[in-house]
């Protein structure tokens, strides 16, 4: 008989390098499906919030009900949220992704809206005097000038969305979640402390891409003072 | 349609309401938790944003703590703390989690607040002869009372949010009606769920809206 091996593992220690070394391939697919699920909510909820926002910001009537609807769905719990879409969605990746997105759109919805109403009547006008149309006004002058405003809305919405992913381990889907929810059934305790951390690595790492992204796309907004 | 009216017809049964499981002991247990976890962590952030804001230090601070507290997941933070010798006692790493998830907000609304007081309005104050802590409870706070309770009022809708990722690990409150139904591949039962907890985050909301309506002019600020 062979006495049992004695590292970190069979100790049940915090930090673990074998942990990491062995579960390597269990980290990466969690860490590319907590990754997947996130992108996937904050693109549809993007898509779903710019229209959302034009639109409220061209008939002001529309602006009260969109807001209200969109905090009142914020107000939802997370699990509970996903609990309500079961019955649409059964248990699939697609519940823990309209989850998601139902929760980004008040954060998305509301920036963008501030942002669009930010934009100078005069700059609105000149466009205007240009010969400009409505789409082109929209497109070329309004949602450029809007994007800051909506960049900080989707930063929010984004690092918020990288942690409720977690809770999807409810239905199985939780990415990194999932890794937790086993190791708090078996009391494994590498395991949900690594991927704890990558949770926050992954937050914080989104919020600092997105923070490039915003640099590189509003070249207008940096220089000024420099 | 039919699961919402299924659920309805849940709530409806009256066995559903009584004993350990019913949703009258898991109401107790999340409007005790919620308060409990709100109460602590109004004693913990707001004296500490008070007299930052008071001294006009630690913005950066403030709102950092804020960032930070969006990414860490509140459900990581409970099972960590439950695998900590804190497990061991009840409900301990549920309050910690939660208070620990209701501070920021706290903390930015408050400090922000105390920062957008009128600066002359502070200067004159300090022109009568005041004293920084007459200063603080008769100037400062007043006017920023409309954004520490606007951060009140958004951490104890979060809270009540929140509170349901207890029972993801052990813990009491109206969440253990959703796992439970998630166990018993229940749907009826954890949509039931879902709606009480959502009915309860919109009440507070509401409590908190007739409070500021029904409060004196100065305190709901000039808006």
């Amino acid at each position: 008989m062979t006495a049992p091996p004695d590292d970190c593992l069979a100790r049940n220690e915090w930090i673990c390098g074998a942990y990491l070394s062995t579960r390597r391939q269990i980290l990466l697919d969690a860490v590319a499906q907590h990754l997947q699920l996130t992108v996937i909510a904050v693109l549809v909820g993007l898509a779903v919030a710019v229209p959302l926002a034009v639109l409220a910001r061209r008939w002001g009537w529309a602006a009260g009900p969109v807001l209200a609807v969109t905090t009142i769905l914020y107000t939802v719990p997370s699990l509970a949220m996903f609990s309500l879409l079961l019955p649409v969605y059964g248990l699939s990746a697609a519940l823990v992704v309209a989850g998601l997105v139902l929760y980004s759109l008040t954060l998305l919805v509301r920036n963008i809206l501030a942002g669009l109403r930010a934009v100078p009547e005069e700059t609105r006008q000149a466009a205007r005097g240009l010969g400009y149309g409505p789409v082109r006004l929209l497109l070329t002058v309004e949602l450029p000038l809007a994007v800051p405003a909506a960049m900080a809305g989707l930063r929010i919405a984004t690092v918020s969305a990288v942690s409720l992913v977690t809770v999807g381990a409810i239905v199985g889907f939780g990415g990194l979640g999932n890794l937790i929810y086993a190791g708090m059934n078996t009391y494994f305790k590498a395991q949900v402390l690594t991927a704890s951390v990558l949770c926050v690595v992954i937050a914080v790492a989104a919020d600092l891409l997105l923070l490039g992204v915003q640099w590189l796309i509003t070249p207008w907004t940096r220089g000024a003072r420099g | 349609m039919n699961t919402l009216a299924e659920a309805w017809h849940w709530l409806g049964d009256p066995a559903h309401w009584t004993g350990d499981d019913g949703v009258r002991h898991r109401l107790a247990q999340h409007l005790v938790l919620t308060v409990v976890c709100l109460v602590i962590s109004c004693l913990i952030a707001l004296p500490v944003a008070l007299v930052l804001g008071h001294l006009g230090k630690g913005g950066a601070l403030a709102v950092n703590i804020s960032n930070v507290g969006r990414a860490v997941p509140t459900f990581a933070v409970l099972v960590l703390l439950l695998l900590t010798p804190l497990g061991r006692y009840g409900e301990g790493p549920t309050v910690v989690a939660l208070v620990l998830f209701a501070v920021p907000p706290l903390l930015t609304n408050a400090y922000v607040g105390m920062r957008e007081v009128d600066r002359g309005v502070v200067r004159a104050a300090r022109g009568m002869g005041m004293t920084g802590r007459q200063m603080l409870f008769q100037v400062e706070l007043p006017l920023a009372l409309p954004m520490v309770m606007n951060g009140v009022r958004i951490a104890a809708v979060q809270l009540v949010a929140t509170a349901t990722i207890a029972a993801l690990a052990g813990g009491g409150g109206l969440g253990r009606i959703i796992t439970a139904g998630f166990n018993l591949a229940s749907t009826p039962q954890v949509v039931a769920g879902a709606v009480l907890v959502a009915v309860f985050a919109l009440i507070v909301e509401g409590i908190f809206e007739t409070a500021e309506r029904l409060a004196p002019r100065w305190v709901r600020g000039a808006r």
